[in-house]
């Protein structure tokens, strides 16, 4: 095997299958561990500034992913939006994501890492890989942007994004992502990398948000029919 | 109306000595762990003073509690369910450790290990958070005694509330403790802020618990709650609180704080409450205390007794409620005052105010502190710990806290002349006798049946009590917390281990 099939057909499997059943059995076995982990008693003034920015950042990036990536070619161009125009959307939201995201994660990075010893305290070793994983997919995602504004860049659509379909038919074309420059294929594998620590480290948090929350009425109360 | 029954106290003031006891056998019980350090489910302050977490009474900056808006309802202070979800990755309103304090413990290796010399070793303080060499500079209880002196009361958000600026002369200064738990709230801010709905009350006995396995750590409770009193575990991360010691009082067992009370001054007793009044009575406009006595209701009514039956309260918990010495206190003879009531959460932990400041200023005043005739005109000319009160107990309202000060003075002078044989004038004043001699027997004999009437709890009815749901405190491996609500931190998994000083 090639170090692209095992990079693009078998490292994905790999990590969904772990990202899967890590998450049934965090779920079952680890209620009580199932939280953001917040930190703020701890720090206050630079969580701040940099928790609204990386989630700004990591919301939108997220959201740019799924127009990116699930989006085809054709139907961009059906819906009349042009090459220009999309690239432009692209770039825009990319660096504007990246931005936030990064810029936040340095903050939140320096905070928990230089400014107090409390934070380390704190700190986990799923926390450290977690950050390792997350903040390199994040650095070559944005190097992937960057160039894609300064340069005439690479057209992900027609290799990342055919290969990311495609893992999800079972038939990976590893060709087409292996076909992509080196930042995008590192991106891909870090990427894959988040997914398997996902359900180890406190990123479960995201599958809580409290959307619940704006419908339920004012008062909890347990009564005896629970 | 749907009646409800709840756990309530009363904590008779004029008696807590400060001594902290309380303090002490309520950590060894529920916080001497890990991530918790800095927490004390029930603390001692001094008052005047700032208390723990500091300043913890300045809503305008912590925004804890409700207010009504502009149009007259009832909203949390911290924002509505958006601003909640929008500030939900840094939460502007929380308190950090410092606002607390930094636990220490001491570097006493340093004593046993230190090299022959001249002068004693000495054990420095350490940080039991980091392990490092720390400064120690609070603590939750750093004002302790000193509340009275003009350093510490400046900084008391009452004395800045308070309608006049007092200055505090020596002649003015006075002090009193003041012990706090959760007051398991009717109408609890904490529970309304929860995002993931993992704080409840429960309906057989009123006690406001957080479900921790349901706890996401979004934290918002600990700012929304007006008294500061849900905290956050920093090696859970997730939020605790004081439980009302609810595997006790399901026995029937008074809390620890209650039960160890050096001053034995602690009540606690089932009152009937209609769950139907409750958002109104904390959204009113008017008397704020009449408010929060409207949602109690008469035990001994027939309507409420029968109602109380439709909605499954059983007959021993409806006759524990009749002799509840909750209900004589605040409700019967009005002497308990709720904490804060301007917060709105219809508090269920009331305070019997201390005279003690006023008979020294009696005294001061160059009266006669057992004649109720001088502690009346002292009640009424002596302005400051008045007032002070009244921003504490009655939103302001500093006539009502001297009608029970009245009240409390009128017992002694009562009791006084029935044991001298001197004239009394009180009963002149509108007091029955029966009335002030039952205060007397609740107040000073104070015997523990009558300050403790706990009506175990139901079992057959008991599915939804989360110390039988959960097995508590452990239901067996791999089955912890499964199958109910789990009200109290118990790990599933490893927890770190961190570096102990
Ligand atoms: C909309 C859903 C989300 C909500 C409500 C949310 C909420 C939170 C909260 C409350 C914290 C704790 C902050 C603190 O007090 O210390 C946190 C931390 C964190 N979240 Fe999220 N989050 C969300 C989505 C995400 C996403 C999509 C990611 C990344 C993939 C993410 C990554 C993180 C990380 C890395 C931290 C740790 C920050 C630090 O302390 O350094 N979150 N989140
Ligand atoms: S005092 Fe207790 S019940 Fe009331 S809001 Fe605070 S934590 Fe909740
Ligand atoms: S144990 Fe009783 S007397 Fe001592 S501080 Fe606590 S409430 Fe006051």
């Amino acid at each position: 095997m090639t170090y692209a099939s095992i990079a693009f057909g078998v490292c994905p499997y790999v990590a969904i299958v772990v990202f899967i059943v890590g998450h049934v059995w965090r779920w079952k076995q680890d209620q009580f561990g199932w939280t953001s982990r917040t930190s703020q008693l701890m720090e206050k003034r630079w969580l701040m500034i940099g928790s609204p920015l990386f989630h700004v950042g990591a919301l939108l990036a997220v959201l740019g992913h799924a127009m990116g990536l699930l989006v085809p070619a054709w139907l961009t161009e059906k819906l009349g939006v042009s090459d220009h125009v999309y690239h432009l959307m692209a770039v825009t939201g990319g660096v504007l994501a990246g931005v936030l995201l990064l810029s936040g994660l340095a903050i939140l990075l320096l905070r928990r890492f230089i400014t107090k010893a409390r934070l380390r305290v704190v700190t986990r070793r799923a926390d450290i890989v977690m950050y390792i994983v997350l903040g390199l997919t994040a650095v070559l995602g944005f190097t992937g942007t960057l160039v894609n504004v300064f340069t005439a860049g690479h057209d992900y659509r027609s290799t990342v994004a055919i290969w990311f379909r495609s893992v999800f038919t079972l038939q990976p074309d590893v060709a087409a992502m292996a076909a992509s420059p080196w930042y995008f294929q590192a991106h891909a594998v870090c990427a894959c990398a988040v997914l398997a620590v996902w359900p180890f480290s406190r990123l479960v948090h995201v599958w809580s948000v409290p959307l619940g929350y704006l419908i339920r009425p004012r008062i909890v109360y347990h009564t005896s029919a629970e | 109306m749907r009646v409800r029954a709840q756990m309530a106290m009363v904590m008779n003031l004029d008696k807590c000595i400060g001594c902290s006891t309380c303090s002490v056998t309520c950590k060894q019980t529920w916080t001497n762990r890990d991530g918790v350090e800095y927490v004390w489910f029930n603390n001692v302050e001094t008052k005047p003073g700032v208390g723990y977490p500091t300043r913890w009474e300045d809503q305008a900056r912590w925004k804890g509690g409700w207010k009504l808006d502009s149009k007259g309802r009832l909203r949390l202070r911290s924002g509505g369910k958006i601003r909640k979800l929008a500030t939900i990755f840094a939460n502007p309103d929380l308190p950090s450790l410092d606002d607390y304090y930094e636990p220490a413990t001491y570097d006493y290796d340093s004593l046993v290990t230190a090299p022959a010399s001249e002068r004693m070793p000495v054990a420095r303080p350490l940080s039991a958070i980091t392990g490092l060499p720390m400064k120690m500079e609070t603590g939750p209880n750093w004002d302790d005694d000193l509340g009275g002196s003009a350093l510490y009361a400046a900084a008391d958000p009452n004395i800045a509330a308070m309608s006049e600026r007092v200055q505090l002369s020596f002649e003015q200064t006075f002090m009193f403790h003041l012990p706090r738990i959760c007051e398991h709230c009717l109408n609890p801010a904490c529970v309304a802020s929860c995002p993931s709905g993992a704080m409840y009350k429960r309906e057989t006995d009123g006690i406001v618990l957080v479900d921790e396995n349901k706890c996401r750590g979004w934290r918002m409770c600990v700012s929304a709650c007006p008294y500061k009193k849900v905290y956050l575990n920093h090696v859970t991360a997730k939020a605790e609180k004081c439980t009302f010691c609810f595997p006790r009082i399901e026995e029937g067992t008074p809390t620890v704080c209650a039960e160890t009370c050096v001053g034995r001054l602690r009540y606690i007793g089932l009152v009937l409450y209609n769950l139907d009044a409750v958002e109104e009575a904390a959204g009113s406009s008017g008397d704020l205390v009449e408010a929060a006595r409207s949602c109690l209701l008469d035990p001994f009514d027939e309507t409420v007794i029968a109602q109380a039956k439709l909605d499954g309260i059983a007959e021993d918990w409806i006759a524990a409620a009749q002799r509840s010495p909750i209900w004589a206190l605040a409700m019967k003879h009005q002497v308990a005052l709720p904490l804060h009531p301007e917060y709105r959460t219809l508090p269920m932990v009331w305070y019997i105010p201390p005279l003690s400041p006023v008979l020294d200023a009696t005294a001061a005043m160059g009266g006669d502190n057992t004649s109720a005739d001088d502690v009346f005109h002292a009640v009424t000319t002596m302005r400051v710990p008045l007032d002070y009160l009244a921003q504490l107990f009655t939103a302001g309202d500093a006539d009502l806290v001297a009608g029970v000060l009245m009240k409390l003075a009128a017992v002694r002078s009562h009791m006084r002349a029935l044991t001298t044989g001197a004239p009394n004038t009180t009963t002149d004043r509108g007091l029955e006798a029966a009335d002030l001699e039952e205060l007397y027997r609740l107040l000073a004999i104070a015997k523990i049946a009558d300050r403790f009437v706990i009506p175990a709890a139901h079992r057959e009815e008991g599915a939804q009590l989360a110390s039988w749901t959960s097995g508590y405190p452990l239901d067996g491996p791999g089955s912890v917390g499964m199958s109910g609500p789990v009200p109290v931190a118990v790990p599933t998994l490893a927890r770190s281990t961190r570096r102990r000083p």
